[in-house]
């Protein structure tokens, strides 16, 4: 699950990181309130999506006056924010974030993470802030320090020092720094996050306080593990349902996992690897997958009759390949929900199904006494069968 | 031959009472898996409908019928518990079904699994398989095979009833795609010496060079078939071992070319993040092992023929 940057540093606040100063507004009265209540000579105005790339895509702005942060804050809340991971219709903006300004001296990169091939939380850090990490680690992967954590000790004190120490900081920078990183290490282990970001972290000029400067959170990107949100409400309620796509939240309710795509062969499986697989064989035969559904093993005729639905809403989908090997998931409960959607829904597009495994004999008489019924149906005999079929029923 | 499952494996469930727990034991059983017993704390001293005995802990289980495999159904909130729980009682394989384990809890159980295969050297090391995978099966009938799992036993092929005479151990991070590899290499005539779905989470048990070291080493196993998809390493880390030490033919299929980066494909360990974890790089690692990589999941089986000479 993913949460807007102003809640993550909200959590980020929670657990004792510095964070400036910042306020969450929906207009551009309020944006023009924020900036006089923020008393700083200088704003950022955000635009609230979970999509990245803001900056790039016009989401982010410096204003120095009431006036400028008003109209700022209207025209980016007035039309949809496009950036280079939105697609082309952009995504609408509902809420900004306008932060105090802040001078910096230097900016880095503090990240956590699951380190898959270790099997722990890895702490990342990198003295080249402010730029993507991802194309830090491609270009220069020797400004990526990686500090593996044990899961049940946490971030060690001597561990963040040691990272403090090969990042530059120098004086009181480093007590500073380690406080930062042993709290984002606990705040990703304590609320089973999946990642957690700063990006940049700052270090300000030295002034009369701070003769060393000080280290600030600027910008945060926080995201969770969906299995472990059952056992923290507080973070549950930070879901924002405009970021989700309604189909993909229907297919939820009736435990479906669906992931919509820009091609226009809708498919059905049972499996998540043998539905990347279909997707995967569905382009072999030069298609383009409209979408990613896997109907789980234990799925009724019910939740698959509404996953023929939530395909059939894609506008795009100009076909249907039904793929289903059968394990848990009878062949036969397949079968019945093509019948039932049928009359539902209708098929009035080319509909291809293949089924093999727990129970396909009958399942496979009842596809056979529906196709009198449902004339756009037809059978795979196998997958490259199934696959070849429903591309030529595409270029036909 | 086969690996880590055979005939004489005696096998307990935990998790034995709740719905998918009695119907998979009762598909285990009917296959002629050697079940033994069950555990649900405070079921114990009753038996469930193949009257096999219950147990309220892993140890009184353990104990009394003297298993050494476990196969997990317990829900995510209390599987980690119970994964610990059954390496504590001296279980030495650990098959986890459930789906939905939260990543934190699996890197507490994996840490607890290496300190406790430290303490313990008697007896080889204890196993985990998954946790979110079908599980293990060695085909075969009863005395002789071993199903721990979800999968449908009947798509197998025991090795010494495969017609090409020749049989495959599969490795794989999908459920049905198993199925789909060992239904096309049955087609054809070739048997399966084991098979094991390591599951699909970012953090599990036996990783594929885990698998790949055990089927090198067994006489049953002619070749193998590499199931992998996008997400993680593992994948080109079995392609670095594959080209060390693989002497038998390696065929592969990586699902998830076509999948977009930044989303999950079901599987929570499907998802290519910071630009790591493509179909792409794994195809080209495996390749470039001297692997056999499929281009099509309706090739699974050809290209293992194939590889193996048929």
């Amino acid at each position: 699950m993913k949460i807007h940057e102003y809640q993550a540093r909200d959590l980020l606040a929670k657990f004792g990181l510095p964070v400036p100063p910042g306020i969450v507004v929906s207009s551009g009265d309020e944006a023009a309130n924020a900036f006089t209540q923020l008393n700083s000579p200088v704003a950022v105005v955000k635009a609230q999506v979970h999509a990245g790339g803001r900056g790039k895509g016009g989401g982010v702005k410096l204003v120095k006056s009431t006036d400028e942060a008003r109209s700022v804050a209207n025209t980016i809340l007035s039309k949809p924010l496009v950036t280079p991971q939105t697609g082309p219709e952009g995504v609408p903006v509902r809420k900004l974030l306008v932060a105090a300004g802040v001078d910096i001296a230097k900016e880095y990169y503090l990240g956590m993470a699951v380190d898959r091939a270790r099997n722990c939380p890895v702490l990342i850090a990198s003295s080249e802030g402010g730029v993507e990490i991802e194309q830090v680690a491609h270009d220069t992967p020797d400004a990526i320090i990686r500090e593996p954590i044990d899961p049940a000790m946490g971030l060690q004190p001597f561990q963040a020092r040691k990272v403090a120490y090969q990042l530059g900081f120098k004086g009181k920078q480093i007590s500073q720094a380690v406080k930062a990183m042993v709290k984002l290490a606990n705040l990703f282990i304590q609320t089973d996050a999946s990642l957690a970001e700063i990006n940049p972290l700052v270090v300000t000029p030295p002034d009369a306080d701070n003769p060393d400067g000080q280290i600030l959170a600027i910008d945060a990107k926080i995201s969770f593990d969906d299995n472990a949100l059952f056992r923290h409400d507080d973070i549950k309620q930070l879901a924002d349902p405009h970021e989700e796509d309604p189909a993909e939240i229907q297919a939820n309710k009736f435990g479906l996992s669906y992931v919509k795509l820009d091609g226009n062969i809708g498919c059905l499986v049972n499996g998540a690897g043998l539905a990347m697989a279909t997707m995967d064989l569905i382009k072999l035969h030069g298609a383009e997958p409209a979408n990613f559904l896997d109907v789980g093993g234990s799925a009724t005729e019910e939740a698959v009759t509404e996953a023929f639905r939530i395909i059939l809403s894609d506008p795009k989908v100009k076909g249907i390949l039904v793929n289903i090997f059968g394990g848990i998931m009878k062949c036969d409960i397949i079968a019945r929900a093509i019948v039932s959607a049928a009359k539902q829904i209708g098929f009035k597009v080319p509909l291809v199904v293949r089924l093999e495994g727990t129970n396909v004999q009958p399942a496979r008489q009842i596809i056979k006494d529906a196709q009198a019924d449902i004339p756009t149906l037809s059978v795979g005999t196998d997958l490259t069968d199934a696959a070849k079929k429903i591309t030529a029923a595409l270029a036909a | 031959m086969s690996i880590l499952v055979d005939g004489n494996t005696k096998v307990i469930c935990q998790g034995i009472t709740g719905s998918a727990g009695a119907f998979h034991t009762k598909g285990c059983f009917d296959y002629g898996t050697g079940m033994v017993g069950g555990v649900t704390p405070g079921k114990g001293g009753t038996k469930d409908p193949n009257g096999l005995p219950i147990f309220n802990t892993c140890a009184q289980a353990v104990d009394a019928t003297g298993a050494s495999v476990t196969m997990i159904f317990v829900p995510p909130p209390f599987a980690a518990d119970a994964i610990l729980e059954a390496a504590d009682a001296g279980i030495k394989l650990i098959v986890a079904i459930t789906e939905g384990i939260q990543v934190v809890d699996m890197m507490r159980v994996k840490q607890q699994l290496m300190l406790h295969n430290a303490r313990n050297t008697d007896g080889g090391p204890t196993r985990l398989i998954g946790p979110n995978c079908p599980g293990i099966i060695t085909p075969g009938p009863k005395g002789k095979g071993c199903k721990i799992g979800i999968m449908p036993g009947y798509i197998h092929t025991p090795a010494d009833e495969a017609k090409s005479n020749k049989a495959v151990g599969i490795i794989s991070r999908s459920g049905t795609l198993t199925y789909e590899a060992v239904w096309q290499c049955s087609e054809r005539g070739i048997g399966q010496s084991t098979c094991i779905g390591i599951g699909g989470d970012p953090v599990r048990g036996m990783d594929f060079v885990d698998c790949l070291e055990l089927f090198l080493d067994d006489s049953a196993t002619d070749g193998v078939v590499l199931i992998g998809e996008i997400g993680g390493s593992d994948e080109e880390t079995a392609a670095r071992y594959i080209k060390a030490h693989a002497k038998k033919p390696v065929a592969a299929f990586i699902a998830g070319r076509t999948a977009p980066p930044g989303r999950r494909m079901g599987h929570a360990g499907a998802i290519i993040s910071g630009g790591e974890g493509t179909a792409e790089a794994k195809i080209e690692a495996l390749r470039n092992a001297g692997c056999h990589v499929a281009d099509s999941p309706a090739n699974l089986g050809s290209t293992m023929a194939k590889a193996l000479g048929l």
